[in-house]
């Protein structure tokens, strides 16, 4: 029906040829970006099906969630990851407690009062925060706590260099969000004699709120999959342990990279495959909470 | 309440740029003043003056007096903030708060500024938008989101919003230019309701509407572009619309401008 229609169309216009022309561009550019879009899916979906055979079925034993590896041998098949998995969600937690009020408020800053001189550098920095690859930051950190103040290499610096990693993620999204809520929204405030400060907390931040939120998140997941700093400021630990400020933590990207030499044993390399699923599965979850608390929002439309 | 304004030798100014020259003018109490020109010719500029938003933009500031019942806007220790309890405004766009219900907008400038009392807030809420012509349609949902009303409808929750915080004065710029005629009908009506009350400013851009709603109409002109807009003319918009004293107000109402 809509076929003869369109050929009507074209007919009634005289200029057949033309359309057939541009018909087949049309064809062309969709078996391009589709071919695109399935090239780029196909990493993806090897390294989830790696992943996935190769250690998905240790997560489905409450062990792997429960236990530590204490005690066990690299050839023996027991214990779990638990120790790892509340390494890495303590030093993420810890980090992101850090790392938001500095990058939330410097966003702040940069939209809501920066001007001048002060302003430019501050953003100059933050870009070149931005640039800085992981390993920089951890000798920077190895540098200062362990050469420079000779204090022990405990989790706590890890979390510090993670912090210096996580700012400018958060300090771009927030700015990018805060640049969004329209002026409008401002003045109308102020036109109601409300103080600059109280227009910010109560009517910009609230309305950017649920982007600033998935950008935390989003910095959130990739500070938990670094590894450099963890390789140089906390070695791996095969117990449970919850102080940051002494002895060493275990955590899932060291736990991958200590088995790492292991591969060739059955049970080891089980568990290194299995912590990776897990870490992915963790940078998953956190990006759908991201996603919920976008969608629990309190712009209403 | 409602205060007289006498603006003395006002020039506006964005950073260098002169953008409205010398203008003087007395705006009356219980009344609406339009003001008119073409695009350009600094009359929102001027309006905005008045409740000293125009500070809000980066290198906004100005030389004059601007006389508030005789107390100067821009003296000494005048607080900007406190200016604009006093002066409220109502925008070119409908700008609802998208995070608060209709009912959490009308008093949101009360809640801002500290009103914590839910009796007080609920009859100013009540208040607020039957003076603003809206109660009757938003009654039944008050909790509901700003952002599902009409454009018309938006534009009196803004109002209710801003004559919640009781100002003395109420600045309008192009309240209707976004609207549709039947809603540019109730905001008509609305303003000659409201004057009993406010001192009203509007700014538009339909002279119609100015010859509709206005008592007195301010003609803003500029001889180029680039240089500084200034006030042509203040009259009684009888006068201004039927025998001009000045030229170029003819000129511009009968639509032999440029």
């Amino acid at each position: 029906m809509s076929t003869a229609t369109v050929d009507q169309a074209s007919g009634s216009l005289g200029k057949k040829g033309q359309s057939g022309g541009r018909a087949a561009k049309n064809t062309i550019a969709k078996v391009v970006m589709w071919a695109a879009f399935l090239i780029a899916l196909v990493p993806l979906v090897w390294i989830m099906w790696t992943v996935i055979s190769k250690g998905g079925r240790l997560l489905l034993d409450v062990g792997w969630w429960t236990e530590s590896q204490r005690g066990v041998g690299r050839r023996e098949q027991a214990g779990g990851a638990a120790h790892a998995i509340q390494g890495t969600l303590i030093q993420a937690f810890v980090t992101a407690l850090i790392a938001v009020p500095i990058g939330v408020f410097t966003a702040v800053y940069l939209v809501e009062y920066g001007r001048g001189r002060l302003a430019k550098a501050v953003s100059f920095m933050v870009d070149i925060l931005t640039g800085i690859p992981s390993i920089v930051a951890a000798l920077f950190v190895y540098a200062l706590w362990v050469t420079t103040f000779g204090l022990d290499r405990i989790p706590f610096a890890v979390c510090l260099a993670l912090v210096l990693l996580m700012i400018p993620v958060v300090v771009r999204s927030t700015e990018e969000m805060l640049k969004l809520v329209p002026n409008e929204l401002r003045e109308a405030s102020y036109a109601l004699g409300v103080p600059k400060w109280k227009t910010i907390m109560k009517i910009v931040l609230p309305t950017a709120f649920s982007g600033i939120v998935t950008g935390i998140l989003l910095g959130l997941a990739r500070v938990m999959g670094e590894t450099a700093p963890l390789i140089i400021l906390g070695p791996y630990f095969k117990s449970l342990s919850t102080n940051l400020f002494d002895g060493l933590m275990g955590t899932l990207p060291t736990m991958i990279n200590e088995g790492r030499d292991n591969m060739a044993v059955p049970a080891t390399n089980e568990r290194v495959w299995a912590a990776a699923c897990t870490l992915i599965l963790l940078v998953l979850i956190l990006n759908l909470l991201g996603r919920l608390v976008g969608r629990f929002s309190k712009v209403k439309n | 309440m409602s205060k007289r304004i006498d603006v003395q030798n006002l020039n506006v100014f964005y950073g260098d740029f002169l953008a409205v020259k010398d203008a003087s003018m007395v705006i009356e109490p219980r009344s609406v003043t339009a003001f008119i020109g073409p695009s350009g010719c600094g009359k929102s500029t001027f309006l905005r003056t008045l409740n000293r938003m125009h500070e809000v933009i980066p290198g906004g500031r100005v030389e004059g007096k601007v006389l508030l019942d005789n107390e100067d806007l821009y003296g000494p220790g005048v607080d900007p903030v406190a200016v604009r309890r006093t002066v409220g405004m109502v925008f070119q766009r409908p700008n609802p708060f998208p995070t608060m219900s209709i009912g959490d907008n009308v008093v949101a400038g009360l809640r801002l500024n500290g009103v914590k009392d839910k009796k007080v807030l609920k009859e100013k809420m009540e208040q607020s938008l039957r003076g603003a012509n809206l109660w009757d349609e938003v009654k039944d949902r008050l909790d509901k989101p700003g952002a599902g009303l009409s454009g018309g409808q938006q534009q009196r929750l803004c109002i209710a919003r801003a004559i919640a915080v009781s100002p003395d004065v109420l600045l309008m710029d192009e309240p209707c230019s976004a609207l549709d005629p039947i809603s540019t009908l109730a905001i008509e009506d609305l303003m000659n309701e409201l004057k009993s009350e406010y001192t009203i400013v509007i700014v538009t851009h339909n002279m119609q509407q100015a010859a509709r709603v206005a008592d007195r109409t301010a003609f803003f002109n500029l001889e180029a572009t680039g240089k500084p807009g200034m006030l042509v003319e203040m009259n009684d918009t009888q006068k201004m619309f039927s025998n001009p004293d000045q030229r170029a107000t003819e000129d511009y109402i009968s639509g032999r401008f440029g």
